[in-house]
């Protein structure tokens, strides 16, 4: 899973996506794992870095990882990896 | 020794949130609801703990004041009140216990409710029984209690009639009488109509039966009334009853009963303010009655008492509704679903009111379009359609406020058993009030033909 290339990242956790005019705010943690994701990274790797970084157990991450990018889905933020 | 592990960051929920430019609000109202993290000075996660969830909350102290305050807007303008608990809007006994103390008398509306008065020690003379079924045998220990009769309809008023002649005491009665008082929409179920003649028919009857003491005239013209005039009206029409009386059979009437219906701070759904912003305040309510009994042909100094039933305004704020978060879902269209443990069936006034529910810890300022689902395997369990709420996650606690009305009477056992309902007295100490049912609690009711045994 991918970002789209075109979604604008602000500093301070607004996203704009230029296709359809959107514009969303993220909470820090959304914030980070959207950073993370336009990196490049894959799932196992940002869940990995959350991991280390915060108090969270992994089964708990898992399940709001998996809403959280659900919603990107939803909003059409992201694209599915080539294979897919 | 082990190495200090590096301190973590506290987790939070990832959330994205799409801006919606939506109609813009003059007021700002905020969208985050403040966390009610203790009630009278108990934390809610201790005293989920320490009984279980879902979990009924009551405020003695709240009870007591409130009652005070109502009691105080009425008396302080009007020589003769008296406030009768209705048993109909909370029954449990401690609640009722707390209003008789306070100098409440009982307001019933069955056969039922008026033996729960008695066994609570009320005297039979200060029960004022309503509701448009009461049987032969309801009536007859209402007469030979001297109980206030409060007569329905005629066939109601036959029966009593047809006891009177058969007992020794004589009945102790008032009519119900409804009315237009320019609210819509009109209550006319109860009693006997005033603009049709009727209420006069049902007078003259009772007057020539000389049967009966005709202690008073009772109205109840509806329920979460959110204006006084409706008030001044029906006080207006009952005082103008009591005049005729006076005039053409000079028999005077020694109460007038205002009945209930007085608004809660709820807010109900669909209402565009939030209840605590537009309900009347108590004296609202007392200056609207008073004021028209004041101007009536009433002599100041043989005014009838002003008798008063509201239920829901008392006990509203007292109550509130603690439990846990079970699960959080997204909905088909992404918008976030979570799931309570305490349902429709225990929280019957969500079906007509947009409750005040909130986290019971601070847990984030973040918030997400959420709808509230019980734990019901039905879809209208459904505690609130839409609400910016903050992220829970399983576990997390959670406290609906004012609930103190109609839930712990009209709840159901419906899938799931009816909780615990604990009441906090005044010095902060909690007490069990209605132990939480159990298997055994129903299946003491029931019976197994001997062939399915």
């Amino acid at each position: 899973m991918k970002l789209k290339k075109n979604i604008a990242i602000s500093e301070t956790g607004f996203v704009f996506d230029p296709t359809t005019g959107d514009s969303y705010t993220l909470n820090p943690v959304g914030m980070e794992i959207l950073s993370l994701l336009k990196e490049g990274l894959e799932l196992e790797a940002i869940s990995a870095r959350i991991l280390e970084k915060y108090d969270v157990e992994k089964g708990v991450l898992e399940r709001y990882l998996y809403d959280f990018l659900g919603l990107l889905k939803q909003y059409q933020l992201v694209e599915e990896d080539d294979e897919n | 020794m082990k190495d200090k592990k590096m301190e973590k960051i506290p987790f939070e929920r990832p959330l994205i949130q799409k801006i919606n430019a939506g109609l813009p609000s003059k007021y700002g109202m905020i969208r985050r609801p403040e966390p009610i993290e203790d009630i009278e000075g108990i934390s809610v996660e201790s005293l989920l703990n320490e009984y279980g969830s879902p979990l009924f909350i009551l405020s003695e102290k709240m009870l007591r004041k409130t009652y005070q305050e109502a009691y105080r807007a009425f008396s302080s303008r009007y020589p003769k009140v008296q406030f009768a608990w209705s048993y109909k809007t909370n029954y449990l006994n401690a609640v009722c216990k707390i209003f008789h103390q306070e100098g409440s008398w009982a307001e019933v509306v069955s056969g039922f409710e008026y033996e729960k008065a008695l066994a609570n020690g009320v005297p039979g003379s200060k029960i004022i029984f309503n509701g448009p079924f009461k049987s032969r045998e309801d009536l007859k220990k209402a007469v030979e209690n001297d109980s206030l009769i409060h007569i329905d309809h005629f066939d109601e008023l036959y029966e009593l009639l047809d006891l009177a002649e058969n007992l020794e005491k004589r009945p102790k009665a008032a009519i119900r009488v409804n009315m237009d008082t320019g609210i819509y929409p009109q209550w006319d179920r109860f009693g006997f109509n005033y603009e049709n003649g009727e209420a006069w028919d049902a007078l003259n009857r009772i007057m020539i039966s000389k049967q009966i003491d005709l202690l008073g005239l009772h109205t109840h013209i509806g329920t979460y009334m959110m204006t006084v005039q409706a008030y001044e009206k029906a006080a207006m029409k009952l005082a103008d009853l009591a005049i005729g009386l006076e005039r053409k059979y000079k028999h005077t009437i020694k109460y007038i009963d205002m009945g209930g219906g007085f608004a809660s701070k709820n807010t109900l759904k669909g209402a565009y303010y939030p209840g605590s912003d537009t309900a009347p305040s108590f004296d609202d309510f007392a200056e609207a009655i008073v004021s028209a009994l004041m101007k009536s042909e009433f002599k100041p100094d043989h005014l009838p008492l002003l008798i008063l039933e509201t239920g829901r305004a008392l006990v509203d704020d007292a109550g509130w509704l603690a439990g846990r978060v079970v699960a959080n879902k997204r909905l088909a269209d992404g918008r976030r679903a979570t799931i309570i443990d305490a349902g429709v069936n225990l929280l019957f006034t969500s079906f007509w009111y947009d409750h005040d529910i909130r986290p019971a810890k601070q847990l984030s300022d973040q918030t997400e379009d959420t709808t509230i689902y019980g734990p019901l395997c039905m879809n209208i369990d459904i505690i609130r359609d839409h609400i910016q709420f903050p992220l829970l996650k399983k576990g997390d606690p959670y406290v609906i406020r004012r609930v103190g009305a109609y839930n712990n009477t009209q709840w159901l056992q419906f899938i799931t058993l009816r909780p615990r309902v604990v009441l906090i007295d005044p010095k902060g100490k909690s007490h069990i009030i209605r132990d939480g049912e159990t298997l055994e609690t129903l299946n003491r009711c029931e019976h197994l033909p001997e062939h399915l045994n």
